[in-house]
């Protein structure tokens, strides 16, 4: 029974977030933009020859998404800081694990959908060539969204409380996750170009290993940074 | 959790200023040694002694996130402000050979490759990493309320430590991937024996140094937990 | 770890809190028996929000333990929530869900169900007609009655209310005065947060008043003597 009542608080919370993001009219619509934006600028700054941005599709598409991305992780806790409403969640019974469960599914669907449209505007401005592996390719997006969505939404609980949080949390998130950008990176550029090498699948593993490691350790962790 | 409530030992120390001689001279006989009997290395020269402080001092900074893993996670489990104060001391610490290893990773790397850096797997990681803990130190200084400080800190600390293996493979495979030349520094066994003393050397001035950023910080604490006193004027 | 059953609703000795340097409880020492509906009065700056804060467990007290209904606060935060109904004074509403989707989702929270006990608390804080409204377009007498349904929705034994009455009409403040005898018939207790004592008055059974983040005075009420204290907080 408890674990019923959990899962109704998830969803409840995802749908929340979600539903307070859809109708903010503020927040996907500029967020995507933000990312499509990002890309272009890249655009201007490694092309506009056809090869050497086939070469950076992968590296400009995947910081694109990190840079937008950062702002959705902020705001999913904006919400409750704005009018008192992170007090009131903790009043509520049950584990904390709960809110944090709920905030990582509305992320994530919030930031797969950014990821789309970026990808797809990054395949028209940066001429990729859809390989044949392309579902590959969307697992390593998946995956790889995964990672950024985790720790994301976990140091947001930290820093969108704090001082200077525009700065604290790329500070805090963007050295943590090298290891799903090399890893996203490297996988989709050896996609792209046809994986002679079979590289993409140790990538994959990485990727996976980290997703997993570092779901479980923020799990364990969020009760300690959300009540406080 | 208990709320912090009891008053903060503040250590005593008089054995370690002793402590602290014994390690300096430790280690200024360690390199000594090493300066003296080490060959000149066939490519590099006199350079080559650069490492037996950029080598230590890296091997130090992952002792140093060891450390901080340990007293984080101390700290979530039993609340004890001074397992988070010596977790912040080991992180400074452990910055700072970090910036170390760095700086004299550059000055190695410029003459020996013709560039200050050159995406070196090694030297990139540990670049990576020193932001890890420029990040945590960050977050400690902009949080004040000590309970959320200490509590945020250790997650942070925890993570980041998690994250030390991952970093280093990842950057690993992404050098060798690429099928670029890393920089190769086999050891030959000549120069093992300084970096072994070396490496003694400098973890008895890692323990001296946490040590003491740990009493200072004891002594701040100890301030503030006395005027917690004054202002409640007597009441339990 | 077994506790035992105290009679009182809320026992507490000698909390403390700091912010930084800054003491703003320097020791507070009070207790609420079951039933019993509490004033607490002060000025700005006095502590008395925080207060409510450490007892319904949003912050931890720097010093001094307080346990409600037995339970103690620091470490039985859960049991403690059980039995609290807290009432800040910000609402923690969502501006962008309707009146009815804030509590559908406070019902799916708190394990409740979900369907007609919604409107029934609507109806008795009289907001039935922004029902499908979005909470954005309240006046703060809306949003404050709405928050005031959220806490019927689930009947707690303590209430613990950040000045209720502020942005209340005198239907509003009739409302909320109701509500909190009703939380004292049921052998629970109140303990309100008040800037002034009079729409309070002839509901509470005391004041106890802080100066200085400190007990200065416990008088039983009514008998409402304001006191203007200088707290140099």
């Amino acid at each position: 029974m408890a674990f019923r009542d959990d899962v109704r608080r998830i969803r409840a919370i995802a749908w929340k977030d979600l539903t307070t993001e859809r109708r903010s009219k503020a927040g996907f619509n500029s967020v995507a933009a933000l990312g499509v934006t990002i890309l272009v600028l890249f655009g201007f700054a490694l092309g506009p020859d056809a090869q050497a941005l086939r070469e950076a599709a992968p590296g400009a598409l995947w910081l694109s998404a990190l840079f937008a991305g950062v702002l959705a992780f902020n705001r999913s806790y904006q919400v409750e800081l704005e009018s008192g409403a992170l007090d009131q969640l903790l009043q509520y019974p049950g584990s904390r694990w709960v809110i944090y469960v709920g905030k990582l599914a509305a992320n994530s669907i919030f930031v797969g959908l950014m990821l789309v449209i970026v990808v797809t505007a990054g395949i028209a401005l940066f001429q990729i060539r859809i390989p044949a592996a392309w579902p590959s390719l969307i697992g390593v997006l998946v995956l790889g969204a995964v990672g950024l969505v985790v720790l994301g939404t976990f140091y947001a609980a930290m820093a969108s409380r704090s001082r200077a949080r525009e700065v604290l949390l790329p500070l805090l998130l963007f050295p943590m996750l090298v290891p799903v950008l090399l890893a996203a990176m490297s996988a989709s550029k050896a996609l792209l170009n046809g994986d002679m090498m079979h590289e993409a699948g140790a990538w994959v593993k990485l990727l996976t290993a980290y997703d997993v490691i570092f779901l479980i350790a923020t799990l364990l962790a969020f009760e300690y940074v959300i009540e406080v | 959790m208990t709320a912090v409530a009891h008053p903060i030992d503040v250590p005593r120390s008089g054995r370690w200023t002793l402590f602290g001689v014994v390690a300096f001279a430790v280690l200024i006989f360690t390199q000594v040694f090493a300066f003296v009997t080490s060959p000149p290395d066939a490519n590099m020269g006199q350079l080559e002694k650069i490492m037996y402080v950029h080598v230590p001092a890296a091997w130090i900074m992952f002792v140093c996130f060891v450390i901080v893993m340990v007293y984080s996670l101390r700290f979530l489990w039993k609340g004890r402000e001074e397992d988070d104060l010596l977790a912040a001391a080991a992180a400074e610490v452990g910055a700072t050979f970090n910036g170390l290893t760095l700086v004299l990773g550059m000055l190695w790397g410029k003459p020996a490759w013709g560039v200050w850096w050159a995406w070196d797997a090694r030297l990139t990681s540990t670049l990576v990493l020193f932001l890890v803990f420029v990040g945590y130190l960050a977050l400690r200084a902009f949080v004040d309320d000590p309970q959320r400080r200490g509590q945020w800190s250790a997650a942070v600390g925890i993570l980041g430590a998690i994250n030390v293996p991952i970093v280093w493979m990842s950057v690993t495979w992404w050098r060798t991937l690429h099928q670029t030349p890393s920089s190769a520094q086999t050891m030959a066994p000549a120069y093992l024996a300084g970096l072994w003393t070396n490496a003694v050397a400098f973890l008895l001035i890692m323990i001296y140094f946490i040590r003491r950023r740990y009493e200072a910080a004891c002594l701040i604490r100890a301030a503030e937990h006395a005027a917690q006193a004054t202002a409640l004027g007597g009441l339990e | 770890m077994a506790t035992v059953q105290s009679e009182l609703a809320i026992e507490a000795h000698g909390v403390a809190r700091r912010f930084g340097a800054r003491w703003v409880l320097r020791g507070i020492t009070l207790e609420l028996r079951p039933g019993e509906i509490v004033g607490l009065l002060g000025s700005n700056g006095s502590g008395k929000t925080t207060l409510l804060r450490i007892f319904g467990t949003l912050l931890k007290p720097s010093a001094g333990t307080a346990r409600i209904y037995g339970h103690d606060i620091v470490r039985e935060p859960n049991d403690v929530r059980e039995d609290l109904g807290f009432l800040a004074h910000t609402p923690g509403l969502y501006d962008d869900l309707t009146a009815r989707e804030n509590l559908r989702f406070a019902a799916e929270m708190l394990g409740q169900p979900v369907g007609a006990n919604l409107d029934a608390a609507l109806e008795r804080v009289g907001l039935t007609h922004v029902t499908n409204e979005r909470v954005r377009g309240f006046s703060a007498g809306m949003q404050r009655r709405l928050a005031l349904a959220r806490l019927l929705l689930r009947r707690p034994r303590l209430l613990l209310l950040d000045e209720p009455y502020s942005n209340l009409d005198s239907a509003g403040i009739a409302l909320m005065n109701s509500i909190i005898v009703e939380a004292g018939h049921a052998g629970g207790g109140a303990l309100v947060v008040l800037h002034e004592l009079a729409p309070a008055a002839g509901v509470l059974d005391r004041t106890i008043t802080i100066v200085n983040g400190r007990v200065a005075e416990s008088a039983p009420a009514p008998a409402p003597r304001v006191r203007i204290v200088a707290g140099a907080g």
